[in-house]
């Protein structure tokens, strides 16, 4: 990108006589998607911004939501990041056993995270909450159930690296790879940020 | 759900023979053309022996090249489908008057609109457009491919796999009725209990997986694949205007999996976001679809204006003219496409500071859009026009087109709306604009692009013929419409009361006949060009003496697009190479790094064809499995590295000389 280059007798140079190797585009183009994954995100919680206070004569936010157990569960997804960071820098170490060690209590973080989710879920429906009951807790169970499947598929693939760098250990397609599924997992735990103050906290308190 | 639990519903959900329309003579008749048509390229595949040479060269190709070809055919076949559709509307409404019911009942002329919508939006005007950037847009930036080439090929199969779920709706079971964009409550479980919602759901949902993977891989590929030299002020405007439209395609087809996503969970779960009771908000689907829905056209849109953009250039013999603006124009109109939503239902009630602020960002798009018909205007002044097919396309849409917009200019005044609001007028703009502008301009593309893919030009007796068949077939079909929507007719009914109107319905099918021949001539073109290839055919690989990178490579190109990454100087980058005295490079190649073809995006496809009609018909067993499927065989498919290969040098060598000979048979 710079001006015309020319070559020994002036003439300007039309083609490139070595290879060309554009940079490779896996983390843009892994960027991009999530940013089309944030919009869903964003249009369930404009759904739950419309529709959040419907209560069909249900209950609402403050008579359902134990904040205890949404701290705790906060707190899983959130040590579940801090974790994943320490994975990304064994794996800038060359470490192959720490790294995998790293992830392997990632997803323990993360399947906690998703059993208390499901525990809730549970408690709620049992209660006769279920998101049948009103337009709030269809847009409640959506957007946090919708949160809890991208964990859940961020679990499997969490797997699925694991067995491959102790397959290939960290080449890098696979340091590529947890690059990828690194921001998959950031991302996931900005977005329960916005859960946690949107719904449970305003929900309850304000 | 598990009330009545059966081993028939267990193992067919709700489907059984009843699901099957052999009531229907013209869907039974339509079934037998067909199947009869099936067995038939089915049994010359097999008699030919092209079952092996179409998996292994298109099916699981990862070429760009094929991938947009394969789309395009897509697009085509659709079309034949979507416009019999149209045919069947039109000769309804001519004839249901009087008390006479047509030939279609309203609930199979209720399926046959939606169907119609459906099909022509997204599966024929979405995968031509697709199909063009995907075929031309590496070609143009001096890429050998797109960034990832394995998705690229999983996006075309997915929308395949949905265009497949809208055909089975034909024969299995029904289509939706609601409207192309299928607002509830009417497409709620209450008022669509059937599974033509649900095909209209998966179908849509499947394909749009399709297109926001390939919006993603375009854009990764124009901002990382141009070629040296090529700043993204010296891009080929077609190839901006797609950049354009693949980042809207990112930043709207997500609303809509979630708009959809919302809907089937009040069909399946019982949710209540757009019911009439217990909270729900139906208005809320409205504006969500059309915060995907608005953006859309421009999607469809943008790509035509750049199409036109490089068809206006290459038969004026000019620069473009003003294209910094045009680029800025095309960002501005990607810009406005999110602030006008609205105005498609002005008539909810939002008060009149709403109406008036959507009314007023409506018609400030009319200002960049009218720039670039101006852009136009300018290019062709004093330039030495020559009247080819993709010109007179060109020239056919600048006057239809500036008719449509200004309909849309009058619709974007809220208190005019309030009258026009769901009427013919309406049905008259945005055909006007669709078929005068995305139509006109894929064919237009088509033509132009044509002897590129295939290496011999289309016949131009028969290309004219289709040009003024649907130029004059266009006029006769909607400008009765404009005068039906003034009298104040409204959209999707299937009979009438007012005799007077039928003359005007009349002249519309009449219309719609002339394109149907405008159709015709398109076929017979191919057909025509291809006995004749070895007269129409393009030694040079530059038919059109064209300015962008394209046309700098043989036709079709080789697998690997350029031996050598070309190096850019200005933004007509061919026009200036031949400008300057470039000479081909004829020796020094190198082998060249490809990526290997691979069959996971047709399983997957496939699959997700499973999982869709499984979900359709309740038959969760099916679902659950390909779902199941579909995880195993993409986590299989992650453990395969070897994924790329290298051409050989003597390869690429021998693939070079035979450029040469044909350079030298042209002098």
């Amino acid at each position: 990108m710079s001006s015309t280059p020319l070559d020994t007798k002036g003439e300007p140079v039309f083609y490139l006589q070595e290879d060309h190797h554009p940079e490779n585009s896996t983390l843009l183009g892994f960027w991009i998607y999530l940013m089309s994954d944030c919009l869903i995100f964003a249009m369930l919680f404009a759904t739950y911004a419309v529709l959040g206070r419907s209560y069909a004569a249900g209950p609402a936010p403050a008579d359902l939501f134990d904040l205890t157990l949404v701290a705790i569960n906060t707190a899983m997804l959130l040590f579940s990041s801090i974790t994943y960071g320490f994975a990304m820098l064994a794996m800038e170490k060359n470490n192959k056993k720490a790294t995998l060690g790293w992830l392997a209590i990632t997803g323990i973080f993360g399947l906690a995270f998703l059993f208390l989710e499901l525990y809730e879920f549970h408690h709620l429906i049992l209660e006769g909450a279920g998101p049948d009951r009103s337009a709030f807790l269809s847009s409640f169970f959506t957007l946090v159930g919708t949160h809890g499947l991208h964990v859940t598929f961020g679990c499997i693939w969490l797997v699925t690296l694991m067995v491959q760098v102790s397959l290939h250990g960290l080449i890098p397609e696979n340091r590529r790879r947890l690059m990828c599924l690194s921001m998959f997992w950031h991302f996931l735990d900005v977005v329960w940020i916005g859960v946690f103050s949107l719904v449970y906290l305003i929900g309850v308190v304000g | 759900m598990f009330s009545h639990l059966d081993t028939k519903s267990l193992i067919f959900g709700r489907l059984d023979l009843g699901a099957f329309p052999i009531h229907e003579p013209i869907l039974v008749a339509t079934f037998i053309a067909v199947a009869l048509g099936g067995i038939a390229v089915v049994g010359a595949l097999t008699y030919f022996r092209l079952w092996g040479y179409l998996w292994k060269e298109w099916f699981t190709s990862v070429d760009h090249k094929k991938i947009g070809i394969m789309y395009i055919v897509l697009a085509i076949i659709m079309l034949l489908r979507g416009f019999a559709d149209a045919l069947m509307m039109r000769t309804q409404q001519a004839i249901a008057f009087n008390g006479n019911e047509g030939i279609f009942p309203p609930h199979h002329y209720d399926q046959i609109f939606t169907a119609h919508g459906v099909i022509m939006i997204f599966f024929m005007a979405m995968p031509f457009v697709t199909g063009l950037m995907n075929f031309v847009v590496p070609l143009q930036i001096g890429a050998r491919d797109v960034s990832f080439p394995f998705l690229n090929n999983f996006s075309f199969w997915m929308t395949a796999a949905g265009a497949a779920l809208i055909m089975i709706s034909l024969f299995v079971g029904e289509f939706a009725r609601t409207g192309w964009l299928a607002y509830p409550p009417l497409s709620g479980a209450d008022y669509s209990p059937g599974v033509g919602v649900d095909y209209y759901i998966w179908g849509l949902q499947v394909a749009g997986v399709g297109t926001t993977l390939s919006g993603i891989n375009l854009i990764a590929t124009i901002v990382k694949m141009r070629a040296p030299g090529m700043t993204m002020m010296k891009m080929p405007i077609f190839t901006w205007t797609s950049f354009c439209t693949n980042i809207l395609i990112v930043a709207s087809f997500p609303i809509l999996t979630a708009t959809l996503a919302l809907l089937s969970l009040d069909r399946y779960v019982g949710t209540h976001f757009f019911t009439n009771d217990l909270g729900g908000n139906p208005m809320m689907y409205v504006n969500l679809i059309w915060i995907w829905g608005h953006p859309e056209v421009y999607i469809l849109i943008l790509p035509a204006f750049g199409i036109f953009s490089e068809i206006v250039a290459t038969f004026c013999g000019k620069r473009l003219f003003g294209y910094a603006s045009m680029v800025y124009a095309t960002c501005v109109i990607m810009i406005l496409s999110y602030l006008v939503w609205l105005h498609h239902f002005f008539t909810m009630g939002s008060g009149a500071s709403v109406n008036a602020f959507f009314g007023i960002t409506t018609m400030i798009i009319s200002i960049p859009t009218g720039a670039k018909i101006f852009n136009w205007l300018f290019t062709m002044y004093r330039g030495r026009i020559r009247f080819e097919v993709p010109m007179l396309w060109t020239i056919g849409f600048m006057v239809t087109f500036v008719i449509g917009g200004m309909t849309g200019v009058m619709l974007a005044v809220p208190p005019a709306d309030f009258v026009l609001h769901n009427s013919l007028f309406l049905i008259a703009h945005f055909h006007n604009v669709i078929i005068g502008g995305v139509v006109f301009g894929v064919l237009a593309g088509f033509n132009y692009w044509f002897p590129k893919a295939f290496g011999f030009r289309l016949d131009a007796f028969w290309g004219k013929m289709s040009f003024w068949f649907w130029l004059v077939g266009f006029y006769f079909a909607f400008m009765p419409l404009y005068v039906l929507g003034l009298m104040g007719v409204t959209r999707r009914v299937s009979q009438f009361e007012d005799p007077s109107l039928q003359i005007w319905f009349i002249i519309a099918a009449f219309g719609a006949f002339l394109i149907a021949l405008g159709i015709a001539s398109f076929i017979i073109q191919l057909i025509v060009s291809f006995m004749k290839r070895e007269e129409l055919r393009d030694l040079t690989g530059d038919p059109w003496n064209g300015r962008t990178l394209e046309w700098s490579t043989s036709s079709p190109p080789p697998d690997y697009n350029f031996a050598f990454t070309p190096v850019i100087h200005d933004h007509d980058s061919w026009y200036d190479m031949k400008r300057r005295g470039y000479t081909r490079p004829l020796e020094g190649f190198r082998p060249i790094h490809m990526p290997k073809n691979t069959g996971t995006g047709v399983i997957l496809a496939g699959l997700s064809v499973a999982l869709g009609f499984g979900l359709i018909w309740y038959m969760w067993w099916l679902a659950a499995l390909s779902l199941v499927a579909i995880i195993v065989v993409s986590i299989v498919h992650t453990f395969n590295y070897k994924r790329d290969f290298y051409i050989p040098a003597d390869e690429v060598v021998a693939t070079e000389a035979e450029r040469t000979q044909l350079l030298t048979r042209k002098a």
